[in-house]
């Protein structure tokens, strides 16, 4: 029979070959990129090490502009947090009278929910009792008094787990019933990689550069009925505060959003990270939740949604404590008991992360004793990047040939760059994208590491890169400067 | 259940259905969270309670950290430092045997590391579908990962009355079986066992690994609770070691994925998602891939990375946490021992119960010999046997342990799981709430 003839092909082919090699992996795993730790920081980090080994360079230090890790950067982390997070560890340091009595509270009620009183126990998968709970509570403050429900909080390991598995979720079917995941352009390259793992079909929708990277209706409709020509598109993924753009959606442009999601029975995937990374006049935060709830029952009732939070970002900060959740709402109850089961292969999100998460939902309250310098820190932390983020749109914009949108939030200017005709064929000569070409030579002789626009996503013909404004201000100062002569130097040079 | 709103005859829920050691009541080791908390909250590093080797070691882990501060993002596959000291410690286990910290990758568990490999295994459909043998027991959240990714599960049959052993004729029937409706590509072994508590002897490792390179399959060696030995004459190897003890032909081309994590051991930091796989013989074109899968997901949690360091360099000799350290240590050591030696009086005791020698691992896992009438009442319940056991226990004892039938077992057997690494008094108490259940329920149905 067939079936015998292929195992015994697969079965005698040469000892030489592996039983497992790039031919018989799983394909999908071939298209996954993740260009924020790409090759442009491979090379990056291999620089670092030659300056170690006293190669002799054009600078002293490579700065890592590439990846939204405040901490790297210089950022202190929040003393309250840290403090709670020690007392929880280390019990023992309940006894000891350094600690301000609203730590050690914090520290008791958490230890109290978790197993042998212990954060190395196991939780449960969907996390933590009590910290759902805190959890649900802020959202419902946040929101103005909508209501939610613990039952619908799932805490996770950082929020691109909460993302990964909501993907895992909604893709199905093949070829045209294949499921089609909609997302901006430019998008953060989680999503683009995580489709691309899952073998489900990405669906760009542009947003507007020339309208400060604002998201039309039209555009969204314009991409959806293209892709419903050769797939089932049943997700609509928005960024909001954006990454890379920054951009902070209008309340009207949520709202659009929404009824385009019901209109075209559309699972809404709400990544929100950044939602307290808000710096322009004029901005504001708004979830996707209590909009959805604001417009009233035809919609709230209906539309699917999953909200994402994380303590990565903000003014936390905390990448490495991968602490995260995601509030799902009107998910079918028999879909959400998968989800339940889903998550539970993982047996539990980190219990730090967990505690950390608990924490940032329940800060210090006015009248208790670390109040003040929370609030000191956290103001410090909020109002820096938004000093920050003001000189690089004004620095980047006093270049000719680069143009930098207002950041509005997040943590990224995502500045459009003009490159010459001579270093275009240059690159794809090297078959590098002309942006990637750029940056590499950036880093080469600046030692500054940026992310090539390519990487997010972009208009053809249009380039871009990607940098963070988290460098402490003077050596924020520094680099602009830097990359104001670089640029020059380049245009010049490629005339 | 129709005794609801009865008078309970117990205080409070017993919980020994999962292999968490702190849930059990065995305390964290001091030495661990005493660098960790310093890590959180480096101010404590200017306390004078803190011992100096704890001072030490939080500051050299902080100084890997970017910015000096465990909120950064690392390495994907883990701070550099860490998969050193991981390697040193592997290369220490295995008396020598080199091991590269390029071939070592951090993740939140060993769980989420073999799901990363399952995920580079598993493709196809129909007969292209990518077939992993696995043991019968196994444990349930492993069944649902392969599920999960889509592979097709060939089941082996651990043979109970040989002590739970590994028998290569059973593998070879399993495969030739799988063969006709999938593509078997992977062998996955848990040794020591999950929930047997079986240990492979040195030969029965080399037997699996001579039998995976015959058949061309891809050895995912799952050792999490290697460090959890306590039988007589009992040891732990790796099958790194063996493999690499096994002639240049086959120590050279099989190809091993092994997992460790801090969740079990002395360590027990379940909640803390520490682990590593080490890599044997990977194609170097699929290892450039695997680090981009692993990017992806940014970086494992550093906590878990810094208890990892931890375990994999504890306190030596002259430190000064050292002698707190081996206590705390040698104190579980005996814990489960006394433990495990109260399990087989109990059971020796107690009519249609029977266990196989307790050698390692956290779990035991006995045979019950259910009557006739037993399996009948439960069949008309629609439910197995060994669940209704488990259901009935808990409503009338407060004990709560899992059923066999959730770990796969031969046909017609029944069988219990209990966690044996709890504090003794809470032991003692588990035992007796089962034996006050178990008599009257065998009586009842004999």
């Amino acid at each position: 029979a067939s079936h015998e003839i292929l195992n015994y092909m697969m079965h005698t082919l040469p000892l030489r070959g592996k039983v497992l090699t790039v031919d018989t992996m799983n394909a999908n795993v071939k298209k996954v990129d993740y260009a924020v730790r790409g090759p442009i920081v491979q090379r990056a980090v291999q620089i670092e090490k030659e300056l170690k080994e006293g190669v002799k360079k054009p600078f002293e230090e490579v700065i890592k502009a590439n990846i939204g890790d405040a901490h790297a950067m210089g950022q202190r982390p929040i003393t309250f947090f840290r403090q709670v997070m020690a007392l929880c560890t280390y019990p023992q340091l309940l006894d000891d009278n350094k600690f301000p009595e609203d730590a050690k509270n914090r520290a008791r009620r958490i230890l109290q929910s978790c197993g042998g009183n212990s954060i190395g126990a196991y939780t449960t998968s969907q996390g933590i009792d009590c910290v759902r709970h805190d959890v649900a509570n802020y959202i419902q403050r946040r929101d103005g008094g909508i209501p939610s429900d613990p039952d619908n909080i799932y805490l996770t390991t950082g929020a691109s787990d909460g993302i990964v598995t909501i993907l895992k979720l909604l893709t199905a079917g093949e070829g045209r019933t294949r499921t089609g995941v909609m997302i901006s352009i430019p998008q953060y390259p989680l999503y683009s990689a995580s489709i691309a793992e899952l073998g489900a079909v990405q669906i760009n929708y542009y947003l507007n550069e020339e309208k400060c990277w604002s998201l039309d209706i039209s555009e969204l409709q314009r991409s959806l009925h293209a892709a419903r020509e050769h797939c089932n598109p049943r997700v609509l993924c928005i960024i909001n505060p954006g990454n890379p753009t920054g951009q902070v959606q209008s309340r009207q442009c949520i709202e659009d959003v929404i009824r385009f999601a019901a209109k075209e029975n559309l699972f809404l995937m709400a990544d929100e990270v950044y939602q307290d990374n808000v710096y322009a006049e004029g901005c504001e935060f708004h979830s996707f939740k209590k909009v959805l709830f604001e417009m009233g029952p035809e919609y709230s009732s209906k539309v699917e949604l999953a909200s994402f939070h994380s303590t990565s970002k903000c003014y936390m900060g905390e990448c490495g404590f991968r602490g995260g959740y995601m509030e799902v709402i009107n998910m079918d109850p028999e879909v959400k008991a998968q989800l339940t089961k889903l998550v539970s292969v993982r047996l539990c999100p980190p219990a730090p992360g967990q505690a950390l998460m608990d924490l940032v939902v329940n800060s210090p309250q006015p009248g208790e004793p670390s109040y003040q310098t929370f609030m000191k820190e956290r103001t410090a932390v909020l109002s820096a990047l938004a000093e920050k983020a003001k000189l690089t749109e004004e620095i980047l914009n006093t270049v000719p040939g680069i143009s930098c949108n207002p950041v509005q939030g997040a943590m990224y200017s995502f500045p459009r760059i003009t490159l010459p005709e001579r270093a275009i064929n240059e690159a794809k000569a090297k078959g590098q994208a002309p942006d990637m070409f750029y940056c590499m030579k950036l880093l080469e002789e600046t030692g500054i590491c940026l992310v090539p626009g390519s990487g997010f996503g972009q208009r053809e013909g249009t380039y871009h890169f990607r940098m963070t404004i988290l460098p402490p201000t003077d050596k924020l100062k520094i680099m602009l400067n830097k990359l104001k002569e670089f640029h020059q130097k380049f245009t010049q040079q490629y005339s | 259940m129709d005794r609801l709103g009865e008078r309970r005859n117990y205080n409070e829920v017993l919980d020994l259905s999962s292999g968490d050691l702190h849930r059990g009541g065995i305390k964290p080791i001091t030495f661990v969270r005493q660098v960790l908390a310093a890590c959180f909250y480096p101010a404590l590093l200017e306390d004078d309670s803190l011992p100096l080797d704890v001072k030490q070691r939080a500051e050299s882990l902080l100084r890997e950290c970017d910015g000096g501060s465990i909120g950064s993002y690392t390495e994907s596959s883990g701070i550099a430092k860490i998969k050193h000291c991981v390697s040193q410690f592997i290369t220490r286990r295995d008396g020598g045997v080199p091991s590269s910290p390029d071939n070592i990758f951090i993740k939140s568990g060993s769980q989420t590391a073999l799901m990363i490999m399952l995920k580079l295994l598993i493709s196809g459909k129909d007969l292209c579908q990518t077939g992993v043998l696995i043991p019968v027991p196994t444990y349930a959240s492993f069944t649902l990962a392969l599920e999960e990714q889509g592979a097709a599960i060939i089941p082996y049959h651990l043979c109970e009355e040989q002590g739970w052993t590994l028998q290569v004729e059973e593998l070879r029937k399993a495969l030739h079986t799988g063969r006709k409706t999938c593509n078997p590509v992977a062998l996955y072994i848990c040794n020591p066992g999950n929930p047997t508590g079986h240990i492979q002897s040195r030969k029965s490792i080399e037997e699996v690994i001579r039998f995976a390179a015959e058949e061309r399959l891809f050895i995912l060696a799952d050792e999490v609770y290697q460090s959890c030995v306590y039988g007589d004459d009992t040891e732990f190897y790796s099958y790194k070691k063996v493999l690499s003890e096994m002639g240049s032909t086959i120590c050279s081309t099989v190809e091993l994925a092994s997992f460790n994590s801090v969740s079990k051991g002395f360590m027990g930091e379940c909640g803390l998602r520490g682990g590593y796989m080490e890599l044997v013989n990977l194609d170097p074109a699929v290892k450039e891939y695997a680090s981009r899968l692993f990017s992806t997901r940014s970086c494992p949690p550093v906590v878990g990375q810094i208890a990892l360091d931890l375990m994999a360099g504890p306190p030596k000799p002259g430190d000064p946490s050292f002698p707190t350290f081996s206590e705390e240590v040698q104190a579980i050591k005996n814990t489960i021992c006394k433990n495990t030696g109260r399990i087989q009086e109990v059971f020796a005791e107690l009519p249609g119960i029977s266990c196989q020698p307790l050698k390692a691992g956290f779990f035991v896992f006995p045979c019950l010999h259910f009557s006739l009438k037993a399996i009948q009442w439960a069949k008309k319940r629609q439910m197995e046997p060994d669940m209704l056991y488990c259901l009935r226990l808990l409503e009338e004892t407060g004990l709560h342990v899992r059923p066999g039938c959730e770990y796969g077992q031969r046909k017609d057997s029944h069988h219990i799981r209990l966690f044996v690494a709890t504090q003794e008094n809470i032991m003692e108490d588990a035992l007796q709430r089962l034996k006050t259940f178990h008599t009257p329920f065998m009586k009842e149905f004999s």
